[in-house]
């Protein structure tokens, strides 16, 4: 179940938000080279996420960031029928993944239809470049 | 003395029903203000409430004079702090109304070095490019 | 109405009475912490405050877990949440937003003193944290663009689509009149900041540290807003400030002296537009200011004579000398006299002002760093030590529903 887009709307960019917590701007720059990133405290290895400045475990400010497998499965999901934004064409889901590493991530499907979706279905990561400036990180079916 | 630069908007007014009559009338080249008829008060900024007696039906839009006298000013000089729409220097006079009220606005033909505290001027009106109306203050004979 | 104000007799017959409140005496300032205060920090806003909180937390001799309450004052960009997952604090049980901008400088040590002392909380951390030079600056002219085409508020309406922008014009409106009614010359107003920069000289924190100017750099400046000068105006900060709110009680357990919470209070009187101020009798005071100053000293039980150092918010020069006069070091008026030569400000003069630099030459940090300054005073460990501080005064910015708060030792 792609999310379609209308062309003539602006997607909510996340260079609005990313200038607001310059933490998260190694997820997107790996995002730009279709690469999922996680970050990782260096000092206790406690996952980041999202991406912050200081460990909540060790208060430690030194943290990694990995490239995740892209593996995972549904935890939930949501699907609009009707769009909040103008941006996106209805109906499209929005899933709730947890990875293989731990991390949980919010994300939209690729090509799975909503009869298909189910809890604990396992998906893996994809790019799709949504816009000239835009690239995101889906999922579709595993293997 | 105001300039427009093209390009960047003029900011136009939150209009909500309390102050929906004063900025109508500007449309109409006409300075009202709101005057409350139980304390025989004109009330500015326009508000729901007379805050002398607390009454909300007792007031209406009364028409002002369009004259008073400059009670005090600023001289936009620096693009730092100044909004981009208009070109350096510009005015911000506070005028004090005949009625009592002081009303903030722009000036209009009147020089940056002529501006001084006690300097009387009345009211005009102007058509924006974009078509709104705003009122800008002039000189008068004392 | 403010009729009080333009006789300057100020009721207290409607004030709730002195041993009623709950603040005075039994709340204390208990730690305090900072970033380095740059142009360009490089960071984001959240990694800045959680440096600043760690700081004041560590000050204070306590733990980040044991901090269960916070507060700051509208127009931060923090989203709380954000905070309380990267200090990772199980749970918070009390947070504040206060209105008002910069003029909520103090009432945020208030509310917390208040959450604190009625048992909403043990340990309050009250933060700010703001990439100002570097990035959004709430003081600029062309910011408001992001906000176009429509004014924000109705009232706003009446002076933003003139290009009346920006907290230094709306103040320079007040701060013409204040010239104009007692005779106030550029040449006074310009000692301000040149004593704010002496102070910043001896501390090593402050953003105009190793930059002095003399009264004749000042007077060379460029005009920004006309009657208001380059040097006139706060420096843009890139940088966090932190301060930790206890008991009293508890403050005994903890690693630094603390400083008690003598009297604090906040004051919104009528006719209050943002910096804006024109249908009251007299714009060319600080109204605010006057109602801060007369219930402090009401609750303190104490007047100008007893106070031995004074942060006040000086966004802009005339916003501290006119406070000095609402706050009765000097009389109405006679700001412009008072300030002449400096040293009725200067460290062993009337009443030492802005000891660490102040808003123009230390850090733009809304007060924050103000509020740090008077609990050093209190400490003894100002840059700038202040012999034989009792009472330290810090206050709020003025011309907005403000606030103020007395330490003392």
């Amino acid at each position: 179940m792609t999310v379609k887009y209308n062309a003539d709307k602006r997607i909510p960019h996340p260079a609005k938000w990313a200038v607001l917590y310059r933490s998260s701007t190694p997820f997107w720059d790996g995002v730009k080279e279709k690469k999922l990133m996680l970050q990782r405290c260096k000092q206790c290895g406690t996952w980041l996420n999202p991406p912050r400045p200081m460990c909540p475990k060790c208060h430690s400010t030194e943290s990694e960031w990995v490239a995740s497998s892209g593996k995972g499965k549904i935890y939930s999901w949501v699907t609009y029928n009707e769009a909040p934004d103008p941006a996106f064409k209805t109906p499209y889901a929005v899933v709730l993944i947890e990875l293989e590493e731990g991390p949980r991530l919010v994300s939209n499907l690729a090509d799975i239809t909503p009869e298909d979706i189910r809890i604990g279905m396992p998906v893996e990561v994809t790019f799709e470049d949504v816009a000239e400036d835009l690239t995101l990180p889906k999922f579709k079916k595993a293997g | 003395m105001v300039k427009l630069i093209e390009g960047i908007p003029v900011m136009r007014p939150y209009v909500d029903l309390d102050n929906q009559g004063y900025w109508d009338a500007i449309k109409n080249h006409k300075l009202v203000l709101q005057h409350c008829n139980n304390c025989n008060k004109f009330i500015h900024p326009p508000r729901p409430m007379c805050p002398g007696c607390r009454s909300q039906d007792t007031l209406e839009w009364k028409e002002s004079s369009g004259r008073g006298i400059i009670y005090s000013f600023i001289m936009f000089t620096s693009p730092k702090m100044a909004y981009p729409a208009y070109e350096l220097p510009y005015a911000v006079v506070l005028v004090e109304m005949e009625e009592g009220s002081r009303i903030c606005a722009n000036t209009h033909e009147i020089e940056p070095d002529e501006i001084y505290i006690g300097m009387p001027v009345e009211v005009m009106f102007e058509d924006l490019p974009d078509g709104q109306s705003v009122f800008r203050f002039k000189k008068r004979e004392a | 109405m403010l009729q009080e104000y333009v006789d300057r007799k100020y009721r207290r017959d409607n004030k709730p009475p002195v041993e009623a409140n709950l603040i005075k005496n039994r709340t204390a300032i208990v730690g305090i912490g900072q970033t380095s205060y740059t142009k360009n920090s490089g960071r984001d806003e959240l990694d800045l405050a959680c440096e600043a909180i760690r700081n004041a937390v560590d000050d204070a001799g306590l733990k980040i877990s044991d901090i269960d309450g916070f507060d700051t004052f509208i127009l931060d960009r923090l989203a709380l949440p954000m905070l309380v997952n990267a200090l990772g604090i199980p749970d918070v049980a009390f947070s504040g937003e206060v209105s008002g901008g910069g003029g909520a400088g103090c009432a945020v040590a208030m509310h917390a003193a208040a959450a604190v002392v009625t048992g909403q909380a043990n340990y309050v951390c009250v933060y700010r944290s703001l990439n100002e030079a570097s990035g959004h600056r709430y003081g600029r002219g062309d910011d408001f663009i992001e906000y176009m085409p429509v004014a924000l508020t109705p009232n706003y309406a009446y002076t933003w689509p003139l290009g009346f922008v920006t907290p230094l014009g709306w103040a320079g409106v007040w701060g013409k009149r204040w010239m104009y009614e007692f005779g106030i010359t550029r040449e006074q107003i310009g000692w301000w900041p040149v004593v704010l920069r002496e102070y910043a000289q001896n501390n090593p924190d402050a953003m105009f540290y190793g930059r002095p100017m003399t009264h004749q750099d000042y007077m060379e400046s460029p005009m920004i807003v006309d009657p208001l000068k380059l040097h006139d105006c706060c420096v843009n900060t890139d940088g966090a400030a932190a301060y930790i709110v206890t008991t009293v009680e508890r403050a005994r357990d903890l690693r630094q002296k603390p400083a008690i919470i003598l009297a604090a209070s906040q004051s919104c009187p009528i006719e209050q537009e943002i910096q804006t101020v024109y249908q009251r009798p007299i714009i060319s005071g600080l109204v605010e200011t006057w109602y801060v100053g007369q219930e402090l000293y009401r609750v303190g039980e104490c007047g100008p004579d007893d106070i031995d150092v004074a942060q006040l918010y000086d966004p802009y020069s005339i916003g501290g000398i006119i406070q000095l006069e609402e706050l009765g070091f000097c009389e109405r008026g006679e700001g412009g006299k008072f300030i002449e030569g400096g040293d009725n400000i200067r460290i062993d003069g009337k009443i030492p002002c802005n000891t660490a630099g102040g808003l123009l030459s230390e850090a733009y940090l809304h007060g924050y760093n103000l509020v740090i300054e008077g609990v050093r005073q209190i400490r003894g460990t100002s840059y700038n030590q202040v012999k034989d501080v009792e009472l330290s005064l810090v206050t709020a910015g003025p011309g907005v529903q403000s606030s103020g708060i007395i330490l003392r030792g």
